[in-house]
């Protein structure tokens, strides 16, 4: 890992087209301002990671899946 | 052309019929192509079987089956990944966590698939919303006895 240390209101170039600010530090908070490309998205790492389990975790459901299911959709109507 | 799947075997698809996720999803990045199977005629449930990934499949559902108040902003960004043009080409589905007894399964609220019918492009987005969470029960611990 690249570690680079920068001031309140210094920047991180990445690329040609994405821009890393220090936008203020209080305490333990860091505000972080980030220009990037529309194609390029940004989300906090917890979140992104929470989305990755739930998504592997639904694709890796019971066998009886479709007995469930179809009880399911029965009840429903 | 024909493809493999998780819970309907050997099918024939159509071209037209393949939605595409130009990022794939996250965990699955390289998935990008799948395909919307109903689960029978009456069913509300689909499954969203990857096209290249035989034992690939998600099931979704429209979330406004269970969750009336459900509500989000597509941003500009997503929009126009999407190449939306119009409310009226918008479908929006959730993945489930299918548990046994059902009634103890979870829906993602916090990333539902949003797909253009107009062009069959697709996408996993994710909300920042505190109101919804990945794991969001579909019914009320109340409801389940």
């Amino acid at each position: 890992m690249l570690v680079l240390t920068r001031k309140i209101n210094e920047s991180i170039q990445i690329g040609d087209n994405i821009e890393i600010t220090v936008l203020s530090v209080q305490g333990d908070q860091i505000k972080l301002g980030i220009k990037a490309p529309k194609d390029i998205e940004v989300h906090r790492k917890e979140v992104y990671v929470s989305i990755q389990e739930t998504n592997n975790e639904a694709a890796s459901i019971l066998p009886n899946i479709l007995d469930i299911l179809k009880n399911t959709s029965k009840n429903l109507k | 052309m024909e493809i493999r799947t998780k819970y309907h075997e050997v099918i024939e698809v159509e071209q037209k019929d393949i939605l595409h996720f130009q990022n794939g999803i996250p965990g699955f990045i390289e998935e990008k192509s799948f395909i919307l199977l109903k689960l029978d005629a009456e069913s509300p449930f689909y499954i969203l079987q990857s096209t290249e990934t035989a034992e690939l499949g998600f099931v979704i559902v429209n979330p406004f089956q269970f969750f009336k108040t459900y509500e989000f902003v597509l941003s500009d960004n997503e929009k126009a990944q999407l190449k939306l043009e119009s409310e009226q080409d918008v479908a929006v589905y959730t993945i489930l966590n299918v548990k046994d007894p059902f009634e103890h399964s979870t829906a993602n609220l916090q990333a539902p698939i949003v797909l253009n019918t107009k062009n069959n492009e697709a996408k996993q987005i994710i909300l920042n919303d505190p109101r919804y969470q990945t794991k969001q029960r579909l019914f009320s611990e109340k409801a389940v006895k």
